[in-house]
């Protein structure tokens, strides 16, 4: 069959670009060459919701990002994922970085984000009794906040294959023609999807999609975050999102209070070479840690449970690059999406189905279109006496895997049903995992639980796909040397 | 109907089926209290079920065991005293009503939601391990990196290979025992690399499981990178000079699999929120004579109140808690003056934090220093009462004092100090 609209990369921007198309009548694939859905730079990154005002409004970021901030309660509503309008705290440390607040209060104004407050010491203070007495003003967004986003790009996938769009992890673009009819594109393993229109949302390797198919020349130099993540129960966590004053390439280093209750501090900003490349580094840590003890001084090494570091897309431009292709036909560029990506991405869905619409894909409104999805339950959630109910049921409710987040047994055989088969699609999906121990207690229990429910021998499970295989066999199987 | 929930009334509620957990609740029900004794897990043991090695027991049961056998015979003790168990059950909060009893809210997919009241509770929670993310080591993060407790459960209960070529990290006793395991299973063990000067595991199981296999060492070594996408493909070590690594010094070494044996946490989020206050020097309760927490009634023992080098010390420390738990069900109060007892120079912590006058009394510490020639002594108001020479100290060790009643009268704070005691020759 030939699809109307293939898009390449179920990350944020290719997930709420399939949401859009959902309540249309075309069909449409998500092609994602991980082994689940936004587990690239959509996984790894701060999960704030921007407060529109470190981008000029020539800019389509911040076209896009204030738009895209105020569409999150309806999708929050309709999709049940984490997300908090928490309020962003940009916090002065000195009178020389005054100016620059004020820069920035002036373009949240002028970008049409009337909500801001310029603050002075004391009103800081105030909001955010945390903060280094030392501060000497800022202003406070009360419209940002933070969401978990790879639950968000969960909540758009699974709405969108509801609502009839196809979906195919571990399907790596190669190659791409069009025939003058339509697209034929190629993966790594001799697939074939055929389409009429394709739009480019690959994130990372947009560069290389839109090469392997006849597209534009440009080139997405990966500019890498570290983070760092506290314990729920850090005594440090503010109620705000608190930013220091940016640079010219950064929004600089953050304390972000997470919609899930942790707390979060970084990112890093450097550009690396290699697109894989999320190692994190000592030297990034230590600097880290004197940023943020800075902002809020009780924040303590100690309460350290885990790192990561994401790569964002960063194009010469340093804008979003979302536009038709001039050299390729019916072919959408989503390029350069990093911050304030996840904040722009539900507009940026919009804008993409618009390009498409303009480009001639015939877009007709479903008469039945499932709008709300089954809200998520989690034990950790439920009172004792719902939880009672939902025992009542099914036992497994009230089977606690995950001791650190509890999360119930349910909760997991749930996320696999839905075809989080690896150890990181069920910890994404379900936060299994993602607590003060990392798994050491409940690894070897989700993973008996996923090779009960999907049939893969436990020797075969992985981490997140590929060759990241999580046993080396059975006991007994490897020669004892003397 | 299904949908209510049900309250059990209860004397003593044990959370967790380890070693201290049992050793109490055969205790408090020898004694006819009723006791039932809650744990996460199928079967009672704890993590004694996958210590599937000998050298258990020795002191406790004068013959040597291995963590199944010795949880065996202390579950067999607990029952026929007429413990009850509450198995594959989860304890989400524990609070103090107004009326003073204690409230658990349990977990279990066999009963749904249940709460029970307790006069008493024991805290045997047992301890988390700490892991990568704790202490950030850099690097990549790959699939094959495991805690050593965990890489244990796998191979011991699991019966599956965590990897084919490992490096341990951290000298723990566990990481020392997975060494050897590791070897027994065709494993390659390629090095245990240990930041301070010093083993963090017994002396025994540095013989056992690494001098017998020839497993290189490293000590004063850090692990200060990993590598591999998406499987573990090796790691760079470097020498630590002042506690910074030396990178001109580092090495490269192979491997698909690390372990993390870098320590124990006590695992007392569910105290924290109950009120009880913890001692950051062991991350456990802050216990007075009694074991007995700053809450009424609720006590703790075992590697929750403090990491144990011993399991046969878990057991016993748990026992005399549980003596305790009997004496308050008597009606016995709290005595009402408690003296404060401190650690001092050379000491990481010491358990009780306070003791009652005139009562004999077990302390338990650390020891911050290696030295083949100790002296541990502990004065009271400034004054010396008391001095033991300590011939074997390693901060691997545990050291106990017991003090008789008739020492611990007089004003003022007890504060003990080791120090390396002048040689003689």
């Amino acid at each position: 069959m030939i699809y109307d609209v293939a898009i390449v990369g179920a990350g944020v921007s290719g997930a709420a670009t399939a949401w859009q198309l959902s309540h249309y009548d075309v069909k449409t694939i998500l092609l994602e060459k991980n082994a689940d859905v936004g587990m690239g730079i959509s996984k790894a990154n701060s999960g704030i919701v921007h407060g529109g005002f470190h981008h000029p409004a020539s800019t389509l970021k911040a076209k896009l990002e204030i738009r895209g901030n105020l569409m999150f309660e309806r999708l929050q509503h309709e999709l049940d994922f984490p997300f908090k309008r928490t309020g962003i705290l940009v916090a002065a440390f000195s009178e020389d970085e005054m100016p620059t607040i004020r820069k920035l209060y002036e373009q949240g104004l002028a970008n049409g984000v009337h909500t801001l407050e310029m603050c002075g010491r004391e009103r800081m203070l105030r909001l955010e009794p945390k903060l280094n007495p030392d501060v000497v003003g800022g202003f406070y967004a009360p419209g940002g906040g933070t969401v978990e986003p790879y639950r968000y790009v969960f909540s758009l996938v699974e709405s969108a294959t509801l609502n009839g769009v196809n979906l195919l992890c571990n399907w790596r673009l190669i190659k791409g023609f069009h025939d003058g009819d339509h697209w034929h594109l190629c993966s790594e393993d001799g697939g074939e999807i055929e389409a009429r229109y394709v739009v480019n949302a690959a994130g990372l390797y947009a560069d290389d999609v839109s090469r392997v198919c006849g597209g534009e020349i440009f080139h997405i130099h990966p500019r890498k975050g570290e983070e760092y993540l506290l314990d729920r129960s850090s005594a440090a966590r503010p109620e705000h999102v608190i930013f220091p004053v940016p640079s010219a390439h950064s929004k600089g280093v953050l304390v972000i209070p997470t919609a899930e209750g942790t707390t979060m501090i970084g990112p890093t900003a450097d550009p690396v070479e290699d697109k894989t490349d999320t190692e994190t580094t000592a030297n990034h840590l230590q600097r880290i840690m004197v940023l943020v003890r800075n902002m809020i001084t009780g924040i303590s090494q100690r309460d350290l449970i885990t790192s990561f570091a994401g790569l964002r897309p960063v194009l010469d431009t340093e804008d979003f690059y979302i536009a038709p292709s001039e050299k390729a036909p019916c072919f959408i560029q989503v390029a350069g999406i990093q911050s304030p990506g996840l904040t722009a991405s539900p507009a940026i869905g919009e804008y993409v189905k618009d390009l498409l619409k303009e480009q001639g894909l015939c877009l007709m409104e479903k008469s039945r279109f499932t709008y709300e999805l089954r809200p998520h339950r989690h034990a950790r959630s439920e009172t004792p006496e719902s939880l009672q109910r939902l025992h009542a049921e099914n036992p497994a409710w009230t089977h606690i895997v995950c001791r650190c987040e509890k999360i119930s047994e349910a909760e997991i055989v749930e996320a696999v049903r839905k075809g989080h088969t690896t150890l990181d699609g069920v910890k994404f999906y379900t936060r299994a995992g993602m607590g003060r121990c990392q798994g050491g207690f409940c690894s070897a229990k989700i993973m008996k639980i996923i090779s009960r429910e999907s049939g893969i021998p436990l020797e075969e499970l992985t981490k997140r796909g590929g060759k990241s295989r999580l046993l080396a066999g059975k006991l007994g199987e490897l020669e004892v040397k003397a | 109907m299904m949908e209510t929930i049900q309250t059990t009334t209860i004397d003593v509620a044990v959370i967790g089926a380890g070693a201290a957990g049992l050793s109490a609740a055969a205790v408090t029900a020898a004694a006819g209290r009723s006791t039932v004794v809650i744990d996460r897990e199928g079967m009672t043991g704890g993590i004694l079920r996958q210590c599937i090695h000998n050298g258990f027991g020795l002191r406790y049961f004068k013959e040597e065991l291995t963590g199944p056998e010795f949880a065996q015979r202390m579950f067999v003790k607990a029952r026929d005293a007429g413990a009850r168990f509450q198995l594959d059950a989860t304890v989400t909060e524990l609070k103090k009503l107004e009326d003073g009893k204690l409230q658990l809210q349990v977990l279990s997919a066999k009963d749904g939601v249940q709460l029970i009241e307790a006069r008493a509770v024991v805290l045997a929670m047992g301890c988390r391990e700490r892991n990568r993310g704790n202490i950030a080591t850099p690097g990549t993060r790959p699939a094959g990196v495991f805690t050593a407790g965990s890489a244990q459960k796998l191979l011991n209960i699991e019966g599956r290979l965590p990897g084919t070529s490992a490096v341990i990290v951290g000298s723990g006793d566990i990481g020392l025992i997975m060494a050897r395991r590791l070897r027994w299973s065709g494993i390659e063990v390629k090095a245990v690399v240990e930041i301070m000067p010093y083993p963090s595991g017994l002396t025994r199981n540095i013989v056992q499981c690494l001098h017998d296999f020839n497993i290189p060492l490293w000590l004063e070594h850090s692990v200060v990178r990993i590598y591999g996408k998406d499987r573990v493909e090796g790691v760079d070590v470097a020498p630590l000079v002042n506690g910074m690594p030396d990178m001109e010094k580092k090495f490269h070494i192979d491997c698909d699999t690390l372990l993390f044996s870098v320590g124990l946490i006590p695992e007392n989020e569910l105290a924290v929120n109950a009120g009880v206050q913890l001692n950051p020097a062991t991350g456990g309760a802050m216990v007075d004579a009694n074991y007995e927490t700053n809450v009424p009634g609720i006590f703790s023992a075992g590697n929750v109140l403090h990491v144990h080098d011993l399991v046969d010390f878990v057991a016993e420390e748990a026992a005399r808690a549980a003596a305790m738990v009997l004496k308050r069900l008597d009606g016995e109060d709290a005595a009402a003056t408690t003296q404060p007892a401190t650690a001092g120079a050379n000491l990481k912590y010491v358990v009780p934090n306070s003791f009652f006058p005139g009562r004999r009394t077990v302390f338990s510490f650390r020891p911050l220093i290696v030295t083949d020639n100790g002296l541990l002594t502990a004065t009271l108001g400034g004054k010396e009462i008391w001095r033991k020479r300590v011939p074997f100290v390693r901060p691997a060790e545990m050291l106990t004092a017991e003090l008789d009643g008739a020492l611990l009268t007089g004003d003022g704070e007890l504060v003990f100090k080791l120090e390396k005691e002048a040689s003689h020759d």
